[in-house]
């Protein structure tokens, strides 16, 4: 009460105190553990009725693959998606968080969720955590107000475009969109589209890889294609299999019961009021 | 305090894995050929196999040029060799070449992570297995390199090796037949490019025996 002034922060705002701590730390030596990260290649792009989404499936750990099959095409609203690259629990707690919002303001409104609305929440939280918030996003989708497509940097920045691609393989998909994105692409030219983009993620990035995830939002309707290419499948199988012996013992199998220490008398006295 | 800018590193890691198997009559050693830095693919077809002498072959990850240097260095040391000896060297002595070449740079180290096999001078499958500065043993199998993590264990699963301090001393030779050491040679590879970023595209196999030295290719992930 009486130290007040010196203990309470004299302005509004969020304290980063903790990580200032902890970059003094990693100075010192004392590393925190490393997170799962999603190497990532996301992309998206704007044809003739709508927005296509597509992503990797890879999800790494410094240089182990911790996931071969994730899933980084995450739900905002049943009109708009969003894919996710970065610290997979700041893609994945971000999207859920807004997600939650925008179905409370639906109940409120009683009105489809709107892109932009999904947009500037997502901005208002990563920009007020100052980039710390490790996600780097391509939203997509139909609202009543036309398709849209908007790319969100980790610090809160944000793009609005035909075609984005994000995460550590969005040079080589940015390369297939350049050399071949045009407008008014149908929706199946669309997907090839996508598929290659992210092809040349998952062939040429070391942190993308395994699978091609693809969402097509519409006007009124959404097509989710999980695991819409398997271009990685394992190359040799023995035929003969492997055996595992068991080599721990068995040295005793009798089981002695704990004894109990408290005798729980039925019926003790009322608790006072 | 003005901020410090990261400092400049001789060394690189590009990458890649190498296991090298010996048995009664011939040894496997094999490698993948993916050579990388970073989040980039350099080459998917660089060959980390070297044939060193008649009966012994190197593979090795880690600096593709300190590897370079290094195989270079044992070229001409092993062509000295030849005109004064008149004879191919034997992989136990090419062993003990490679660890001096190594422990020679014990301050300014070559980055590379090394598995010798070959056949010894009765005719047995030989691999030796090294750290950057010159460690050496003699051992019935090994893996280095950047999926060595993920092979080794499953290997001392299934090839259970004697302890060197048995006395008298065991042979370290796998009692697997030419067919099953290739066999699993493949799975390890096929495994660890599952899980190991750095380990892919193609794996190169080289196997010694009394016929000579012959060397197979399978693909492998290109992811």
């Amino acid at each position: 009460m009486s130290n007040s002034a010196i203990d309470v922060p004299s302005r509004g705002g969020f304290s980063f105190d903790l990580c200032r701590r902890n970059d003094m730390l990693a100075k010192k030596g004392v590393n925190l553990p490393s997170f799962r990260k999603t190497g990532t290649t996301i992309v998206g792009l704007i044809f003739q009725d709508g927005v296509i989404l597509g992503a990797d499936t890879r999800a790494t750990e410094g240089p182990i693959v911790c996931d071969k099959n994730c899933e980084k095409i995450h739900y905002m609203a049943p009109n708009i998606y969003c894919c996710g690259a970065g610290t997979a629990a700041d893609t994945e707690a971000v999207t859920d968080m807004v997600s939650s919002q925008l179905q409370l303001h639906r109940y409120h409104t009683g009105r489809e969720s709107r892109v932009v609305t999904a947009l500037t929440l997502l901005k208002k939280h990563l920009f007020n955590y100052q980039g710390y918030v490790q996600a780097a996003l391509v939203l997509g989708g139909v609202d009543c107000t036309g398709p849209h497509l908007h790319t969100i940097y980790p610090h809160g920045s944000t793009d609005t475009l035909p075609f984005a691609t994000m995460g550590s393989g969005s040079l080589a998909a940015m390369a297939m969109f350049e050399s071949k994105y045009k407008e008014g692409l149908t929706k199946d030219e669309g997907i090839q589209l996508v598929v290659d983009a992210i092809c040349s993620g998952i062939f040429n990035d070391l942190g993308s890889g395994s699978n091609v995830d693809v969402c097509v939002i519409t006007k009124g309707h959404k097509e989710y294609l999980r695991n819409h290419l398997l271009p990685n499948p394992r190359t040799f199988v023995n035929a003969k299999g492997y055996s595992f012996p068991k080599k721990t013992e068995v040295l005793l199998t009798k089981i002695t019961p704990l004894r109990e220490r408290v005798e729980v008398v039925e019926g003790g006295d009322a608790m006072e009021e | 305090m003005t901020k410090q800018h990261p400092a400049w590193s001789p060394y690189d890691n590009n990458g890649g894995t190498c296991v090298a198997i010996a048995g009664a009559d011939y040894c496997v050693t094999a490698a993948d050929t993916r050579m990388s830095t970073g989040y980039s693919i350099l080459s998917r077809d660089y060959s980390k196999i070297i044939k060193l002498a008649d009966k012994c072959v190197m593979a090795s990850s880690g600096f593709q040029a300190d590897v370079k240097a290094l195989q270079k260095l044992l070229a001409a040391r092993h062509l000295i060799y030849q005109h004064q000896h008149n004879k191919q060297m034997s992989c136990p002595a090419m062993g003990q070449l490679l660890s001096n070449t190594l422990y020679y740079k014990r301050f300014f180290p070559y980055y590379s992570f090394n598995v010798l096999g070959g056949l010894d001078n009765e005719g047995k499958g030989c691999v030796y297995t090294y750290d950057a500065v010159g460690s050496y043993e003699r051992v019935g199998y090994s893996s280095q390199g950047s999926g060595s993590t993920l092979i080794m264990p499953f290997l001392d699963n299934q090839l259970k090796s004697p302890s060197p301090l048995l006395l008298p001393a065991q042979d370290a030779v796998t009692p697997l037949s030419e067919a099953e050491a290739v066999d699993l040679v493949k799975t390890c590879f096929a495994s660890a490019t599952e899980r190991d970023i750095y380990t892919g595209d193609k794996l190169e196999i080289v196997v010694l025996n009394k016929d000579g030295i012959h060397r197979e290719y399978m693909e492998l992930r290109k992811d």
